[in-house]
């Protein structure tokens, strides 16, 4: 049975797309069948993060409005054959998205994927709503910072009130906490929210921890979503969620700062 | 953790700082969407009710729920108009 994905977090700029990216590259590799629906309307940028931008001829308004069918509108990554990327429309506004039109493309994809990720704008106004309204599994994006943490638990909020599963009595969306821009050593020094304390404020299982690190906007500046960057820790720690979510038990990584040496640990770094 | 960082730790900790805010500002917005979804029809038709014998105003009427660890308080407060004479 397909799962449909929502990747959330109310605030913006916290990696979301970054996520939605390597999350559907790395259940891709997995040999999964997966598509990664951009919900954002008039302010795409997965297919930027993707790589595929110049690729798109139709969008996923096309597809709600029968302008064009799914095949048409699907874009086939280049890297991995089991990828497939819906984009959101550059032209039209977020009223373009309709619960009926999102719910019927979301039931054809179910058809033919393994998994359907939903890369949700930031906000909780239309696109934001309609990506999370359908959906199975949530990974909340959240960083180690008030305002992300709070409009976080306001997610969390409308995941339980206001989605399908909600409105039609079945188990509720699995929510799972992805804590990403993480930096063991600011947190060492007072200077950052911890892992422990986010997650005693949410009160959600973790999924992973994504290090702040250079590798993200390297990925992004060249369009390959960072998971397929092996040397990378916020490639290995995207690896490591996508194994979790799968079912894999893997102990937490770059939670902790890397151990320095007798020189590094007095002086600090 | 080094010789340095202990001093730098003692002196700025805002990330605990952040982190009651948070706590507070947390629970707050829970209980608030915790709340009954009965509570608008309910506050709607103890008004109109109380409107059929007393003349108030529809801001007259103010409800507070409040929540702790063994209880759930409902607080209903209806502001009576003053008595004849006093406002003509």
């Amino acid at each position: 049975m397909a799962r449909t994905i929502v990747v959330t977090s109310g605030k913006g700029g916290v990696g979301k797309t970054t996520t939605s990216a390597s999350v559907a590259m790395g259940l891709a590799q997995k040999g999964c069948r997966t598509a990664v629906i951009d919900f954002d309307v008039g302010l795409r940028n997965l297919d930027l993060i993707m790589g595929c931008e110049r690729r798109v001829v139709y969008d996923f308004v096309n597809v709600i409005n029968g302008e064009a069918n799914l095949n048409q509108a699907l874009i086939r990554d280049k890297r991995c054959g089991d990828l497939y990327i819906l984009p959101a429309s550059q032209t039209r506004d977020k009223d373009a998205l309709t619960k009926e039109g999102v719910g019927q493309v979301l039931e054809e994809l179910k058809k033919d994927f393994e998994y359907v990720v939903c890369d949700s704008p930031a906000g909780i106004e239309r696109g934001a709503t309609l990506a999370m309204y359908f959906a199975d599994d949530a990974f909340v994006v959240t960083n180690p910072e008030i305002a992300s943490v709070r409009d976080s638990d306001r997610m969390l909020g409308i995941l339980a009130s206001k989605s399908r599963r909600a409105e039609q009595n079945q188990d509720p969306i699995k929510e799972f906490l992805l804590l990403s821009r993480y930096s063991p050593k600011r947190v060492n020094m007072g200077e950052m929210l911890g892992v422990d304390d986010v997650q005693e404020i949410l009160s959600m299982d973790l999924l992973g921890v994504i290090p702040e690190s250079e590798s993200v906007l390297a990925a992004s500046n060249s369009g390959v979503p960072v998971v397929l960057n092996k040397e990378s820790d916020a490639g290995q720690a995207y690896v490591d969620v996508v194994s979790r979510y799968m079912g894999e038990e893997l102990p937490h990584r770059f939670i902790n700062e890397e151990r320095k040496g007798l020189f590094g640990r007095l002086f600090g770094g | 953790m080094g010789l340095l960082d202990y001093f730098r730790t003692s002196r700025s900790n805002s990330a605990s700082i952040a982190r009651e805010r948070l706590q507070i500002v947390v629970s707050h917005e829970r209980a608030e969407r915790n709340k009954p979804s009965y509570l608008p029809k309910m506050q709607k038709e103890l008004l109109e009710v109380v409107r059929k014998y007393v003349n108030v105003s529809k801001d007259a009427i103010s409800f507070t729920m409040e929540q702790d660890e063994n209880r759930e308080i409902l607080e209903l407060n209806i502001v009576l108009p003053e008595s004849k004479g006093s406002n003509g």
